[in-house]
Order: structure tokens, then sequence, then C-alpha cells
């Protein structure tokens, strides 16, 4: 045995050398594209289909038709009514995921390897051939109304829709995939199959699949699946997010949800941002890492760590294709809503100039980013989420490859501009979702002017 | 299927079981102490959650925060109290085991000379807010926690849930940590499982040099309990709550991990309510439209189990007509047994989650926690094996007979959440139960 010195910590040395899954790409004839990577850890496959439509393709009127749509997929397809369709899935021990976000739909089903041509060729029923009977809308419809209902209860879903019908008025980004009830209720089936006949296409689909198979085998079960897809003519053409505009900051800066009785305050304070495709999407990456990205982080530090006003404290630019939002989040002890409120602030003020990030708070960031990353392409379907972020949001084929050189190059001065650049403390809204009995007589402390009231949905 | 790995002890009582996976750059540190809350007591109830937290404030000879340096490496890492475990992981890159290891044997040694009052009282106000929020301000956060002491006696380990009572976990001092630390922290109670791209012989020299000279400490105190008596009646129970739909938990004793029907009981799970095809979800969900969500599981511990059925109603729908369609579909379970299509689906899944779980070496989960688990519930660490094979020889008739043993009507619990001020949508002749 060795004494081990505990004097200091031990030094790590090079950083592990790493190759990241070879991606490799091809495009059936009828325009869908495919992306395959080899991956033999475990017998296990994973394909992804992704569809860069998403809430925001939403028609004004009817808020949460790309949601309703994405749920309609696997309520029967092809040959198979609902039950008869999770009966395979359940057979081929396959886990199905779909996801309907503002820029995106995206379904994701993993199986055992040996089911895997059963596995795609129920994917590719469900994308193609969903059956829209209109018993099922019924039913879906209602699970998501009675979900609205349920939402009313959970302080963290009304401080995020109230956020965000604030942040984005009247536009693309302003309502919750979920949708409103109104919508939900004024909403038919011809409306769904006309969304899906218009934006379900295969010019649009990306599939990737990756598992424990060849590139080729891969690739041509894909095809298989796939390959007899010709697109109907539909009228609707899907709202591209990277034309959206940045809405106009609110006119309010504090907004309140009253809830009698709440144990604590939920906080977003925050305001729109930039698209993924903004040039400092690294430096606000390594910006967010020493702000509130992770666990050492400035706002975490000193909301939990310091202060103990609350269990977690954290910030994100949510990167979309259009300008998506930052926000810092954080569930705090109510009688310290407006304390816990004034030091988030002073970190977002802080951070632009008047304390800048430190060289050692830059290289904790930057190292977490990029010694971190590896770990992110472990598992088939970690590394399918991967290649799909390439397809969503157009990357490079050596995007994986330029990362790690790209957060290195981010130095003091370049987080500091993208603070100051992308953080306006005077855009910034605060909604608070709390019991305003307990918190309202402080809230002029914040000088933030009149808080609005938010009316209970 | 069964994953290779090597298993020491070391002279001081500390279990090292190693295993290789050279798939990703990264290695798995995963240390369990047996030790959670069932080794509390009434009136310090959460405490070894408390505690947990408390593991991650620096210890002696790196005392400026346990995240910083692993961060800083690339690591992610976390730590989880239930009532039989405690565990504590990182994934760090494998230039980062011998830190990983540095900063797991510093505090498993060297926790008590770096904790201080400032740092205790900081940690109980965040465990208070943890508590706020995921289960003061959280819709139907008190129902497992007046079901848990519906189920067992007040002297019964299980009685309380481990985020613990707000008084309890208010009342804890700063000398029940020291006394816990000197208990249960100690090489003799933890296993320490390493996954990923390492050699065998190098990651065992080196934890043998971290862990090693630590003092291995004495056995600690068995967890005396008496078995819950059987339930003989049924019991009807009642929680308002800031809710909009009412919810109706079913309960019922039920094996421990690992014991006789444990497996059968699982599978019944699933075909009860796992996916769209499931009885319970197609029933309640699919055709009558009564439930919103239905949810069924066998949560079985190391001193016991219960089985429970959650099911949520719709919009103008009774907690009595949820519980008479339950009570249907068991009772049809129990007579019938489950179908040939029931038996492949349900042991499929079981196989694929399996499978699932040996993706990652690392986190919640994953091939080290695995390891870990398997060693300190049955003393095998490669147990992976006889555990999947326990689903594999499930028969219908044993899922039958199961069913029919342990979910008794007449010997379960049943819970009804219902929005405040409505007394009246709890099933009928239910006690109103509270919850601080």
């Amino acid at each position: 045995m060795m004494a081990v010195d505990r004097s200091r910590l031990p030094s790590l040395g090079p950083d592990p050398r790493f190759t990241f899954p070879d991606i490799r790409r091809r495009q059936l004839a009828n325009g869908l594209r495919v992306l395959t990577v080899e991956h033999h850890a475990v017998p296990l496959v994973s394909f992804l289909a992704l569809l860069p439509v998403g809430a925001a393709s939403d028609p004004p009127i009817r808020p949460g038709l790309a949601a309703v749509t994405g749920d309609m997929l696997d309520e029967g397809s092809g040959e198979l009514d609902a039950i008869e369709l999770h009966e395979s899935l359940g057979r081929i021990g396959g886990h199905l995921d779909s996801e309907i976000g503002s820029d995106a739909t995206i379904l994701t089903l993993s199986s055992l390897a040996r089911f895997a041509d059963r596995g795609i060729a129920l994917l590719a029923d469900m994308l193609v051939r969903p059956r829209l009977h209109e018993r099922d809308f019924e039913r879906v419809r209602d699970l998501r109304l009675n979900r609205l209902v349920q939402l009313r209860d959970m302080a963290p879903a009304l401080a995020d829709r109230a956020f965000t019908e604030r942040l984005y008025p009247r536009h693309p980004y302003g309502h919750q995939p979920i949708g409103t009830e109104a919508s939900l209720r004024a909403m038919d089936l011809g409306e769904i199959g006309a969304f899906h006949q218009s934006m379900f296409t295969p010019s649009r689909l990306t599939v990737v699949a990756s598992g424990d198979a060849t590139h080729d085998e891969l690739a041509a079960l894909v095809e298989r699946a796939f390959g007899a897809w010709s697109p109907g003519a539909g009228h609707q053409t899907p709202v591209d997010p990277s034309t959206l505009p940045t809405p106009a900051p609110p006119g309010e800066r504090l907004a309140v949800l009253h809830r009698p009785g709440a144990a604590q305050s939920e906080l977003r304070i925050g305001h729109v941002s930039v698209s993924r495709s903004t040039p400092d999407y690294h430096a606000l990456l390594v910006l967010n890492m020493v702000l509130g990205g992770q666990f050492v982080s400035r706002i975490n530090m000193n909301l939990r760590e310091d202060k103990g006003y609350t269990y977690g404290a954290r910030t994100s630019f949510e990167f979309r294709r259009g300008p998506g939002p930052f926000v810092l989040n954080a569930s705090v002890q109510s009688d310290a809503t407006v304390d816990a409120t004034l030091e988030a602030m002073s970190e977002l003020r802080a951070i632009r100039g008047d304390r800048p990030v430190t060289r050692p708070e830059l290289e904790t960031g930057r190292a977490a980013l990029t010694r971190g990353y590896p770990r992110n392409f472990e598992t088939a379907e970690q590394i399918s989420r991967g290649a799909a972020q390439l397809a969503l949001y157009g990357l490079p084929d050596d995007y994986f490859s330029t990362f790690v050189p790209k957060v290195l190059a981010v130095d003091e001065a370049a987080v500091t501009r993208v603070a100051a650049q992308h953080i306006d403390p005077a855009r910034l809204l605060t909604v608070i979702v709390g019991d305003r009995d307990k918190i309202g007589p402080t809230l002029e402390r914040l000088d933030l002017g009149v808080a609005s009231e938010i009316a209970p949905v | 299927m069964n994953i290779t790995y090597t298993h020491h002890r070391l002279p001081n009582g500390l279990d090292v079981l190693i295993h290789e996976d050279h798939g990703c750059p990264i290695v798995a540190v995963n240390v369990w102490y047996h030790v959670g809350s069932k080794n509390e007591v009434p009136g310090r109830t959460g405490f070894a959650h408390l505690f947990e937290h408390l593991m991650f404030e620096g210890s002696q000879h790196y005392d400026r925060g346990f995240f910083q340096p692993l961060q800083e490496a690339g690591a992610s890492l976390n730590g989880s109290t239930n009532a039989d475990r405690t565990n504590y992981w990182e994934v760090v890159p494998t230039n980062a085991l011998e830190l990983a290891l540095w900063m797991e044997s510093d505090r498993m040694g060297y926790l008590l000379p770096a904790l201080t009052d400032a740092k205790f009282e900081n940690q109980r106000e965040v465990v208070l807010n943890e508590r706020r929020q995921n289960y003061e301000n959280r819709p139907y956060g008190f129902a497992g926690m007046a079901l848990v002491a519906a189920l067992y006696a007040p002297d019964h380990p299980y009685h309380w849930t481990t985020i613990g009572g707000a008084d309890d976990i208010r009342a804890a001092r700063l000398d029940d940590v020291k006394a816990f630390f000197q208990t249960y922290y100690r090489p003799r109670n933890a296993s320490l499982a390493l996954a990923g791209d390492i050699d065998t012989d190098r990651a065992l020299a080196m934890a043998t040099d971290y862990f090693g000279p630590l003092d291995g400490g004495n056995e600690p105190p068995p967890v005396v309990f008496t078995p819950p008596p059987a339930i003989l009646s049924e019991m009807r129970l009642s929680l308002e709550d800031r809710v909009e739909l009412p919810r109706l938990y079913i309960a019922w004793h039920s094996p421990a991990l690992f014991a006789k029907d444990d497996a059968e009981l699982d599978l019944v799970g699933e075909v009860l309510a796992s996916g769209k095809t499931s009885r319970l979800y197609r029933t309640l969900v699919y055709e009558q439209r009564m439930a919103t969500e239905i949810a069924a599981s066998q949560n079985s511990r190391e001193i016991g189990g219960y089985f429970q059925v959650v099911a949520t109603a719709a919009p103008g729908r009774t907690l009595a007509e949820l519980e008479r369609a339950i009570s249907q579909v068991l009772a049809t379970l129990t007579e019938d047994g489950p179908t040939a299509p029931e038996m492949e689906r349900c042991q499929a899944q079981a196989e694929a989650s399996f499978i699932y779980r040996l993706q990652t070496v690392g986190g919640f989960g994953g091939k080290g926690d695995q390891l870990n688990a398997y060693n300190v519930y049955v003393g095998d660490p490669g147990f992976f094996d006889t555990d999947l094979a326990r689903y594999r020889k499930v028969t219908p008739e044993a899922m039958q007979r199961a069913s029919r043993e342990w979910l008794r009507q007449d010997a379960r619990v049943m819970l009804s959440v219902v929005p405040m001020g409505h007394a009246e949508a709890a099933l009928e002749g239910s006690q109103p139960v509270s919850v601080a």
C-alpha cells in the first residue's frame, strides 16, 4: 500500500482521447434523411424520428394542435388499433417516447436489437399511417384537458406559463405546447388530419438509427420501413422559427400569481434572448456554467449554499431555432422571496462587469463542459439525440469534434462581453407564483414598479 | 448477459467491486452506505437524508465543498437516500479516477473535522426547502407519508418517509450528526464499485491506497422491528390537499425485495398498469374514461414491501367508481390469471428493462449502482442473472396465486386524496388523517 498524500488534490494528467461516433448520412429517394451510428455495447437499437415542426407551427387560433397530433400517432396506425399497437411494442421490449417542443416533434423508439425490424416498422406506421379515429381523438383531447386542469395545482407549470405568455405576446413561442382549454375544446379531427398530411412529409423527416447493427443494416431497416412513403398534398407549411422576430420587452417588470397558503414562491426571472445559431453560442454556454448552470455556479452557491433560501437555483439560455428565453428559475421559501430575488438580480448584474468572471471560474466552467463532453455519447439513445441536434439546427458534420476547441477558446473577455450583450437587467421580467399575503408587503423593495396580478387560469 | 467483475474485501471491511467497460473513456465511482431512513428513530426522522447533504459540504483535507474539484474535472455527481441505503456517485473522465477516490475516501474517513455549525444549519434550511418544494408545495405530495404511516406502526422503521417530518428536521443537532457518522459511515458498512474504462489491477491498487488506511469501525446495530401485523379489515383514510382532481391510493403489505412472490408481484404490476395494453389502463382510462392516469407497482424494500395502485378520477367521476372498477379488474386477474400474450409482453419488458439498465456505467441505476445494490442486499454482486431468472421463471399460476394471497380486499389501505373543502369526495367511511 502506498501512503497517499492528503495535503493536496491529485493532479489529473492529460485528458483521455475520445473518438466521436462515426455518423453516416444518406437520403432516400423520397427525400427522407437517414443518419446511422453503430453502437455495439448492448443488444439494443434506438430509432429517433425528428420532424422540425413543433408548437411554433400551431395555427394562432389553435394552440396545442401539434401536440395533439403528436399524441395521436400512437393511438392506432396501419393495421393496428391503439391497444394492438401497444401490445406489439410490449412484445419487443419497446420504449416509446414522444416529445413535442416549440421547434420539433421527436419520437424515440428503443427496443431489443433482435426486434429492430419490427420496431422501425411500428415507428413508420405511427408517423406515416396514424389511424386518427374520432373516438381516440376525443379520449386524447379529454386527457389533455384533464392535464390542463391538473397543471393549475402545479406552481412550476403556472410560473412557466405566465412567464412564456408575457415574454412572447402574439408570437409562435407564446404558448405552451399543450395549448389552452378553449383551443382544445374547439379542435376537431379534420384539423389533425390536415396538419398531419401537410406537415409529416418524407423530405422534412430525419431518422437517426443507432445501436447494435452495422451502418448498412441500420440504413436498410429505415429504407424498408420508410422507402415507399410518398407525400400527400397538404396546404399548410410549418413556421420556420429561424425567421421569427424578437418580441419587444413586456411593459411590466413584475407579475405575481397569488396562491394562498403556498409553501414556497416559484420564481422566474428572464427575458427573450438569442437563437441557437448565434455566433456567441459557446461563450454563452461558458457564461451560463459560471452564472447558474451547475452546482458550483454563482447563483446556486449564493441562494442555496450561502443563504439556504432554496433547494436549488439555476439559469439557462434555452437555445431554439428562433429567439429562445434566458431564464433563472428557483423555488424559494416564502419569507425570503424578495431577498432571493434581490440576490439573483445582483448576480445577473454583477457578471456583466462589476464582478466579472474570474480566471478560476472561467476554467471551471470551460472544463466542466469539455471534460464532461464524452459522457454524452455513452448510450445509443444519447448518440441519437446528439445526432438529431445536427439535423435540427443545421450543424456541420464536424460539430462534435470542434466543440471542445471552441469552448476552450472562450476567454474572460468573451464571457464578460456576452454577459453584457445578452443579459439586460433593464429588460428582465420577474414572475412570482406564491402566497401574496406572505410576500406582498415587501415587494416594493424590488423597485420593479407595480406588480401586475396574474389571473388564475 | 452477466457483467464481469472482481470482488475484494479490504482488511477494514470495505468491499471493492470493479467492472471493466472500455466503451467510453469514463469511470463510474459508486459508494453505498448500508444506512437509510429505516435506521432512524421516531423524533429524528429525515436524518439520514439530511446527513447525505452534509457529505457534500467538504471534509478535513479539502474543505471547500465537494463539487468544485469534481465538476472542474468534468464529473457529474449526485447522491440519494432511501429507506434502506444511501448512495453517492461520480462519473468522471478516466484521468479523474484518482481525484474521485481521493474525495470519496476523504469524506468517508475525515468528514467530522470539517463539519461546522454554520454548514449544518445551512443544510438544514436547504433540506426544509427541499421538503417544501417536493412535498408541501406539490399536489398529492403528502399521500406517500399518509400511506406508510397507515401501513406501518409508529415504531416500525418504514412508518415514516425518507424526507422525514419538518419538526424532526428542525430538531436535529450537530451531535446527532457525529454519532450517526461514527456508527454508519464506516468502511465496514460500505461498498465501493468502480465501473468503466479502467484496468482492474490498477484501480484496485488505487482504491486500496485511498480507502485501506481508514478505520473499519464496528458493525452497526441491527435494525430492530416487528413485522407489521396483517391488516384484517380494510382501512379507509382521506386527506384534503390543494388538488383539482381526487385521487385514490390502494396499498397492501407485500413481500420484501427478492423474497418469495416479489418478482411475481412486479409482473402483476406490469400486467395491471404498464402501457396502454395493461388491464387497468385499458379499462379505466381507455374504455371507460373514468380515470386520467393509473399506476400499479410492487415497492419492495429490504424488510418488507407494499403493493400500490394509484388512480386519478376524471372530472365528474367519483373515487367510488374507480374503486369498483379496480376491484373488478383485480378480481378477474385473481380468478383467471394472466393470459399468454400478457406473459409474453411482461417478460419481454422485464428482460428489456434489465438491458436498458446495463447501458450506462454510472449514475442512478447504472452498472456501478447495480453491483452495489446486489452486493449490499444479497451479498452477491453477480446477482444479475439470478435476478433476471426470477422473472423468467414466473408462471401465470404463480402470479395468480400471489395476487390472491397478497392483494386481498380486506387487507388493503385505501387513501382518498380530495380537493380542499371536499371531504365528501372521499370514499364512504374514510377517516380524515393529517400529515405534518
